[in-house]
């Protein structure tokens, strides 16, 4: 693959993954930014990025669509290693020393540590509740589908749930930031051996066990991969 | 409409700053509909049409009074069509002219996300500004009266300017100059109750005890007032809201939500900043290299 990728690394997401991941990041900044100019005053003027309000108002929605489309490919291709495990209620017992830098006594994690499936389920609940109360209030397909009274509710819930998946994303940003590696992780998608066994040990030593170089284990001989 | 300069704004949607309000001596205004003097004869109608060069789609005849059968982007007044028997057995026809009732406190323009598309005059007459329109339709969800109609061909919201041009120049809405009966009158808000008290008293002295004026406290008081002879029961007249309030929803999204939401977002966005700035990124070391090498070798050659 690439020229100075080191002969040892981990491949943490694959290209189709990381296509994937960035369409959904794309759609994801699209709607916030013109999602946001609906919503306060203060962010009315980024309509000019999508071409003025109405431009705005009239794409937003099927940016929605595609994030809709997009995000559904992550689920599938992630749902399974998202689900809780018991040390990730440890996890989240200890995250405040984890947040002041102290690693010592977290729980030895897999794929994914309890934050980052805290954003997937977060994404994975709120995204459907915007999908649907997004068609509710487009106007130009749905304005007369339901009454005005639901409508009333479905921007409140739209609103109030678009605040959410904004609060999840920023958590989710700041970590990329904050735990070095992780980025280049989904724009190059590998990362070291070390990165892998110091964050996410469970799952460097399920790789290491089968021979795989990420970033799924190799299927054994008769039982399954954790 | 359009944007007229030679009135001040005193409400301007989706803006955080003070509008333009140097003229302080504008009289607010008020057009006060008598439905105890309307034949139904819909010239208010024509009139509308005739002065904003409306000419909406013919219709299908739906088998009511009503026509068209409802407000739509071309039609910004409307004649509705109750027929009531009264406790004595009696029919009483109801005529009521629908249309935008210019709210002190405007419903749509709380909800309107769009800056300046809609604004309220000094005069209190609440007009839309087209160019500004986004056509998202928070105004249809804004209003309590269920009034704006958003256009599918140009994705414009639209509704009765209560002739905020001719009101400009000192002209009365058009509706108000054809009306044959005197059923619509125009003047300061102030002459319109003086007015309207004439009108209840006489029909109270009529029989119609419950005679009454139709401005509700709860948006404000509109700029667009019914004299009813069941001022008791409004909702008589073709679903004329009894309690009109802008609906608590739209409250706690733009009263609560949206100053917490600000707060939220802002507090999660310094809150990394100051954590990254403080505690510094999480790396891997040398050290955890070297272990994870390791690992593998054992690996290899177990």
């Amino acid at each position: 693959m690439s020229a100075n990728r080191p002969k040892d690394a981990i491949t943490r997401n694959g290209p189709l993954t990381r296509l994937n991941h960035w369409l959904t990041g794309l759609c994801f900044v699209l709607l916030m930014l013109s999602g946001l100019a609906m919503f306060h005053p203060y962010f009315s003027w980024l309509s000019f990025l999508f071409g003025g309000g109405q431009w705005m108002r009239a794409v937003h929605p099927w940016f929605g669509i595609a994030l809709v489309a997009s995000f559904f490919g992550l689920f599938v291709q992630f749902w399974r290693c998202n689900l809780w495990k018991r040390e990730d209620t440890e996890w989240v017992k200890n995250v405040d020393k984890l947040l002041k830098g102290q690693e010592e006594g977290m729980p030895e994690i897999g794929r994914f540590n309890a934050g980052q499936k805290g954003v997937f389920w977060g994404m994975a609940l709120l995204i459907p509740v915007l999908f649907v109360s997004g068609l509710l209030i487009w106007e130009y397909y749905f304005g007369h589908a339901t009454t005005i009274p639901v409508q009333r509710i479905a921007l409140l819930i739209h609103s109030a749930a678009a605040i959410g998946v904004i609060l999840i994303w920023i958590v989710h940003v700041y970590a990329a930031i904050w735990v070095k590696g992780s980025m280049r992780a989904m724009i190059r998608g590998w990362v070291t051996p070390g990165w892998a066994r110091h964050h996410h040990p469970k799952w460097f030593r399920a790789l290491v066990e089968t021979g795989s170089s990420g970033p799924t284990p190799n299927p054994k001989p008769g039982n399954r991969a954790p | 409409m359009a944007d007229l300069q030679s009135q001040n704004y005193i409400r301007r949607s989706a803006t955080t700053m003070t509008p333009p309000t140097t003229r302080s001596n504008v009289e607010e205004v008020a057009k006060l509909i008598d439905v105890s003097r309307c034949i139904g004869c819909k010239a208010c109608q024509s009139a509308c049409m005739e002065w904003n060069d409306l000419r909406p789609e013919m219709e299908e005849f739906q088998g009511a009074y009503e026509n068209p059968h409802d407000l739509n982007p071309g039609v910004w007044t409307l004649m509705r069509f109750t027929e009531y028997e009264n406790d004595s057995g009696d029919l009483e026809w109801l005529i009521r002219k629908d249309g935008c009732m210019h709210c002190e406190d405007p419903g749509c323009l709380k909800a309107c996300p769009a800056p300046g598309a809609i604004v309220q005059y000094a005069n209190g007459i609440v007009d839309f500004i087209s160019d500004a329109c986004i056509g998202c339709g928070y105004c249809i969800k804004g209003c309590p009266f269920n009034i704006p109609r958003v256009s599918e061909k140009d994705h414009k919201s639209y509704k009765c300017t209560l002739c905020s041009d001719r009101v400009a120049v000192g002209l009365e809405p058009a509706c108000v100059k054809t009306c044959p009966t005197g059923a619509i009158m125009f003047g300061t808000k102030a002459e319109m109750k003086d007015w309207a008290e004439e009108r209840i008293d006489e029909l109270k002295s009529r029989g119609f005890e419950h005679a009454g004026l139709y401005d509700p406290a709860e948006v404000g008081g509109t700029h667009v007032m019914y004299v009813l002879h069941h001022a008791d029961k409004p909702s008589l007249y073709a679903g004329l809201p009894d309690n009109p309030r802008i609906s608590p929803i739209i409250g706690l999204w733009k009263n609560v939500l949206k100053p917490v939401a600000l707060a939220g977002i802002a507090f999660a966005a310094v809150g990394a900043f100051v954590h990254g700035i403080l505690a510094g990124p999480m790396e891997v070391g040398e050290e955890d290299e070297a272990k994870a090498r390791e690992e593998i070798e054992r690996r290899k050659t177990s």
